[in-house]
């Protein structure tokens, strides 16, 4: 056996205790802080539903040609998109298709600037590593459960567990990006007077933009396996179809929603990609 | 009042550099500190006056600090101890937004690895000094254009540095030190990444500009070949120690130390030595075109020598032989201006290695003129020889 240093009993009731203090107060503020993403979710899910489904593809269509400038890429990618009409999951895929836009935006917009900041920062790097190695090994049950006692079930704890899960890639591919920067080429830039704005602006982003579009990509990806998690906690789409077929033992229904899961994240990862490798061919 | 002038920089490399630095300033040895303390000296007690205008050299090898010192000059690095002033202004004194106007208007600053920015293409690449001071996207491609036109670059301005060779790459990067017109310019083994026909390429560039533009360059370099061919001063470096500084011809001359003498035995001390270094120490007799053949032949007679250079106002005009003066006078001549020898002259500013040839060529004396055409003094083929080759005469 081994020896008991502390009561560990007492140290989960604590933990508990903190939770629900936390709940009891602070509750009301948090979920009115998330009203406007909450808003914006639901003004993002109503227009990808209510417009015709030919428009949502001829927008990826457009965005893929846009991006890659591969006409038989972007084919493909618009084709993906109506075999999940196809089989019957436009509705859900479309569900499914805005919480991850929400998700994916949200953890780049915090991403970015974090990985930046642990780029040009030694001490917040020795810091948030540790930070961002939790985030992605902790099982995301331990913290669907104080995230649903404070704001309830729905979209908002999705999009929270999701982006948990989901940021760390594109704050460490940042990171990486911004420290693989040439010291020659950023030193030249100090040396004509450039300041710290210049610097990131002028040198240290364009350069790291290769490392920071595989970082998005990344977080697309996960983001997307947190579909059936997120589902669990009251968001629709295609994960409460997965959800369904297990609980009714019907592979078909999971299969044919796995299928159209997968869909959306090829989708996201060769348009992602993409992008990714055209700023590449740009810059060396 | 010289343009740059650095008093007694120190740089140490450690966590607790101004902690160390009194251990340094009592002399402590740089092995000595290291094993110690765990502290690097990078730069120890380095002084130098730079004037407007010059071409100055900074050499040593690799490790002897000269890439440390040059960033102190704009304070990429920051020393440990010692002052900086340019044109009399303290560098060290300035907060963080002078400091960047200073980079940006005052000192421009070329480097080994070209440190041209990969996103950009030569135009923008030659603009970015400007961009950072904030110009007008129109005038600094204007100006930008105009440097590149300069150094030879004319019809690359779209493409990409990754798509230019190295020698092409380091104009580019000369291009962005001189759009902005900043009086200073350092080099930073500027060359010395570039193959050797480039490299000479180069420094031909580089002294046809700066002949034009008559900047403040501060040169390092390895390469003492390249140190003598390019600089009005030198300054040589060892483990972070000035060991040396002085015109190129005095370090070539008087070594002052082993080091030193070390650095020079490759040298091609031709190129670097003219005929002004090799004259003869006899005593010249110069006579002119009006001497009279008996005053000419008394004189001669008198040093027994067998010719004297006659000048014609201070111009050579030829050389006179006792045997001329004895027939001169014989034939009873008013002066010697008719009995005069042809008299092979080189330029005092010729290279030993060219004024060799003539010597070899030529079995008679050889006489040197100054800028006008002056006699200067004859050539002493003992000189050329111990000059061009010391270790071959010592051996003798």
């Amino acid at each position: 056996m081994f020896p008991e240093l502390f009561p560990a009993r007492d140290l989960r009731h604590a933990i508990d205790a903190f939770v629900e203090q936390l709940v009891v107060r602070y509750a009301d503020v948090l979920e009115a802080m998330s009203q406007p993403v909450l808003q914006a979710l639901v003004w993002l899910e109503h227009l990808l539903r209510v417009a015709p489904w030919w428009s949502i593809v001829l927008a990826v269509f457009l965005l893929s040609l846009a991006v890659s400038r591969r006409l038989l890429l972007s084919v493909g990618m618009a084709a993906l998109l109506c075999v999940i009409g196809l089989v019957g999951l436009w509705d859900r895929g479309m569900q499914t298709l805005a919480l991850m836009i929400m998700a994916t935006g949200l953890s780049v917009l915090i991403g970015i600037p974090m990985g930046i900041f642990m780029g040009r920062v030694n001490w917040a790097r020795r810091v948030f590593t540790p930070v961002l190695d939790v985030m992605q090994t902790m099982p995301s049950f331990v913290y669907l459960i104080p995230v649903v006692m404070l704001f309830g079930l729905g979209k908002i704890p999705a999009i929270i567990a999701t982006v948990i899960y989901a940021v760390p890639p594109v704050i460490r591919l940042t990171e990486l990006g911004i420290r693989l920067v040439d010291e020659d080429v950023l030193e030249a830039s100090r040396a004509f007077g450039a300041n710290p704005r210049q610097q990131l602006l002028g040198v240290q982003l364009p350069l790291a933009l290769p490392n920071i579009m595989a970082g998005i990509n990344q977080t697309t990806m996960m983001a997307l396996s947190m579909v059936v998690v997120a589902s669990m906690i009251g968001a629709r789409g295609l994960g409460q179809e997965v959800l369904l077929g297990i609980n009714r033992l019907e592979v078909g229904r999971g299969l044919l929603a796995g299928l159209a899961i997968v869909a959306l994240a090829i989708m996201f990862d060769r348009i992602t990609q993409a992008y990714g490798q055209r700023q590449q061919g740009v810059s060396q | 009042m010289s343009k740059i002038e650095i008093r007694g920089i120190y740089k140490i490399f450690g966590r607790h550099e101004q902690a160390c630095l009194q251990a340094v300033q009592g002399g402590m040895s740089k092995a000595e500190l290291l094993g110690k303390n765990g502290h690097t000296v990078g730069l120890r007690d380095i002084s130098l006056s730079i004037e407007a205008g010059s071409i100055y050299v900074i050499m040593g090898l690799s490790g002897s600090g000269k890439s440390t010192l040059i960033r102190h000059f704009n304070r990429l690095i920051e020393p440990t101890a010692g002052q900086i002033l340019v044109d009399g202004q303290d560098v060290m004194a300035l907060g963080p937004r002078e400091l960047e106007q200073f980079r940006q208007r005052t000192m421009s600053m070329v480097f080994q690895r070209f440190g041209l920015f990969p996103h950009r293409n030569v135009l923008e690449n030659a603009a970015y000094g400007l961009q950072v001071q904030g110009m007008p996207k129109s005038e600094r491609e204007a100006k930008a254009r105009h440097w590149l036109e300069q150094v030879g670059l004319k019809g690359f301005e779209k493409q990409f540095p990754r798509q230019l060779s190295g020698g092409m790459q380091q104009r580019v990067g000369l291009a962005r030190a001189l759009a902005t017109d900043a009086d200073i310019l350092l080099m930073d083994e500027a060359f010395s990444a570039l193959d050797p026909l480039i490299r000479r390429e180069m420094q031909d560039q580089l002294l046809a500009l700066q002949a034009k533009l008559n900047k403040t360059i501060v040169f390092i370099t390895h390469d003492l070949d390249e140190a003598l061919r390019l600089g009005n001063r030198i300054a040589i470096l060892k483990d972070g120690e000035l060991v040396q500084e002085g015109a190129p011809e005095d370090i070539l001359l008087n070594p002052a130390n082993e080091y030193v003498q070390a650095f020079l035995q490759d040298v091609n001390r031709g190129k670097v030595l003219t005929a002004s270094h090799a004259l003869s120490e006899r005593k010249a007799l110069t006579l002119t075109t009006r001497t009279a053949p008996a005053r000419a032949l008394e004189r001669l007679q008198e040093r027994a020598f067998d010719y004297a250079p006659v000048l014609d106002g201070r111009n050579l005009r030829g050389v006179l032989t006792q045997s001329a003066a004895q027939r001169a006078l014989e034939a009873g001549a008013r002066d010697i201006a008719g009995y005069l020898d042809d008299v092979a002259s080189v330029p005092a500013s010729t290279g030993l290695d060219e004024v060799l040839g003539q010597l070899l060529r030529e079995p008679q004396p050889l006489a040197v003129t100054g800028d006008d055409g002056e006699f200067v003094g004859w050539l002493s083929r003992k000189k050329v020889v111990q000059l061009v080759s010391p270790a071959l005469d010592s051996a003798a």
